[in-house]
C-alpha cells in the first residue's frame, strides 16, 4: 500500500515536471523543472531497488549536467519572444502525436501484456543485499571492456568541449618563427681561442 | 502491488511528452536538448524496470552506460551551442541556415 502511494506520488511529480519543462516560458524555469523530474525518477528507481543508479542520477545529472545547462542558459542572452513564435501553432499537432503515441505504446506495454499476472512481481531483496556490489561485480567482470570504452567516451567529450570553446588569447608571448629560421650560426656563436695552461707533471 | 506495466506506461508517457516538447519548441535548441534528456530518462526507466522484474543486473549496467553517453552528449551539445551563439548571436533554429539545409 505504502509502495503504491510512493509510486503514484513520484509518477505524478514526474509527469507534471516533464509537462512544465516543455511548456514554461523561461528556459531557466525549464531547467529547474527538469531537475525536479530527475529527482522524482530517482525516487522511482529507488522503488525498483536500483539504489546506486538513483544516487548516480542525482549526483551526476542534477549535480553536474543540469548545473552545466543552467550555466549555459544563464550565460546566453536569448530572446525568448522570438523563440516562442509558432508555439501555439504546433500545440495541436504535438497533442495529437503525443496522444497517439501514448495510446499505441500503452496498448503494447499495458496490463494485457506486462500486467502482474504476466510478469511476476519479484520478492524484495534481503536487507543485506548490496545493489552497488552487484552492479560493480557485473561492470568489472562481464562488462569491463564496455566500461573502459565509456571512460574513453568521457575523455573524448572533455577534449571536444574544451577544444570547441577555447579561445586562444592574444596576450601570450611567442617567438617569431621567421626570425628564428633566418638566424645563422655566425650571428649567434663566436668561437674564442683561449690559451690554457697545462701543468707539467715530472 | 505495482506491476511492470505501471513502470512501462510511465516511461511511455514521459517519452511522448518529450516528443511533444520537440514539436512545440522547435526553435529553441536548449529546450530541444532538454527534451532529449527526458527521452533518455524514459528509456532508462524501462531498462531499470525490466532489470528489476527479470532479476537481471545487466539492465542496470546498460543504464550506467546510457548515463555516460548522455552526459558526454549534453557536454558537447552545450559547447556547440556556446560557440554557435558566440559566432552567430542566436540559437534560433530558423536562423541556423548557413549550411543551406
Amino acid at each position: 500500500m505504502i509502495e503504491q502511494i510512493v509510486f503514484y506520488a513520484f509518477a505524478a511529480i514526474l509527469i507534471v515536471a516533464a509537462t512544465m519543462v516543455i511548456t514554461v516560458r523561461n528556459p531557466v524555469h525549464a531547467v529547474l523543472f527538469l531537475v525536479l523530474a530527475f529527482f522524482a525518477s530517482a525516487g522511482i528507481w529507488m522503488l525498483l531497488e536500483a539504489e546506486f543508479l538513483a544516487i548516480a542520477l542525482v549526483l551526476v545529472y542534477v549535480g553536474a549536467v543540469m548545473v552545466l545547462f543552467l550555466f549555459v542558459v544563464m550565460m546566453l542572452d536569448i530572446n525568448i519572444a522570438v523563440l516562442r513564435e509558432g508555439f501555439a501553432r504546433y500545440v495541436p499537432l504535438a497533442l495529437v502525436v503525443a496522444i497517439l503515441m501514448v495510446g499505441a505504446i500503452g496498448v503494447t506495454v499495458g496490463p494485457a501484456n506486462f500486467g502482474a499476472d504476466k510478469v511476476a512481481i519479484p520478492a524484495p531483496h534481503a536487507a543485506d543485499y548490496s545493489n552497488s556490489q552487484a552492479l560493480g561485480a557485473a561492470i568489472y567482470t562481464d562488462y569491463l571492456f564496455p566500461f573502459e570504452i565509456a571512460a574513453v567516451v568521457l575523455l573524448v567529450a572533455i577534449i571536444a568541449a574544451i577544444a570547441l570553446t577555447l579561445r586562444t588569447s592574444r596576450q601570450h608571448k611567442q617567438p617569431k618563427t621567421e626570425m628564428q629560421l633566418r638566424a645563422r650560426r655566425a650571428d649567434r656563436v663566436r668561437l674564442v681561442k683561449v690559451s690554457g695552461t697545462v701543468e707539467q707533471q715530472d | 502491488m505495482i506491476a511492470l506495466s505501471h513502470y512501462l506506461v510511465l516511461g511511455a508517457i514521459l517519452f511522448c511528452l518529450s516528443v511533444a516538447g520537440i514539436f512545440i519548441n522547435r526553435k529553441n535548441v536548449i529546450v530541444l536538448l532538454m527534451c532529449v534528456e527526458l527521452m533518455l530518462l524514459a528509456v532508462n526507466m524501462n531498462f531499470i524496470a525490466f532489470s528489476h522484474f527479470h532479476g537481471d543486473i545487466a539492465g542496470q549496467v546498460f543504464v550506467f552506460f546510457i548515463l555516460t553517453v548522455a552526459a558526454a552528449e549534453s557536454a558537447i551539445g552545450l559547447a556547440i551551442m556556446v560557440v554557435l551563439f558566440r559566432n552567430r548571436g542566436t540559437i534560433n533554429v530558423e536562423d541556423l541556415d548557413s549550411m543551406r539545409g
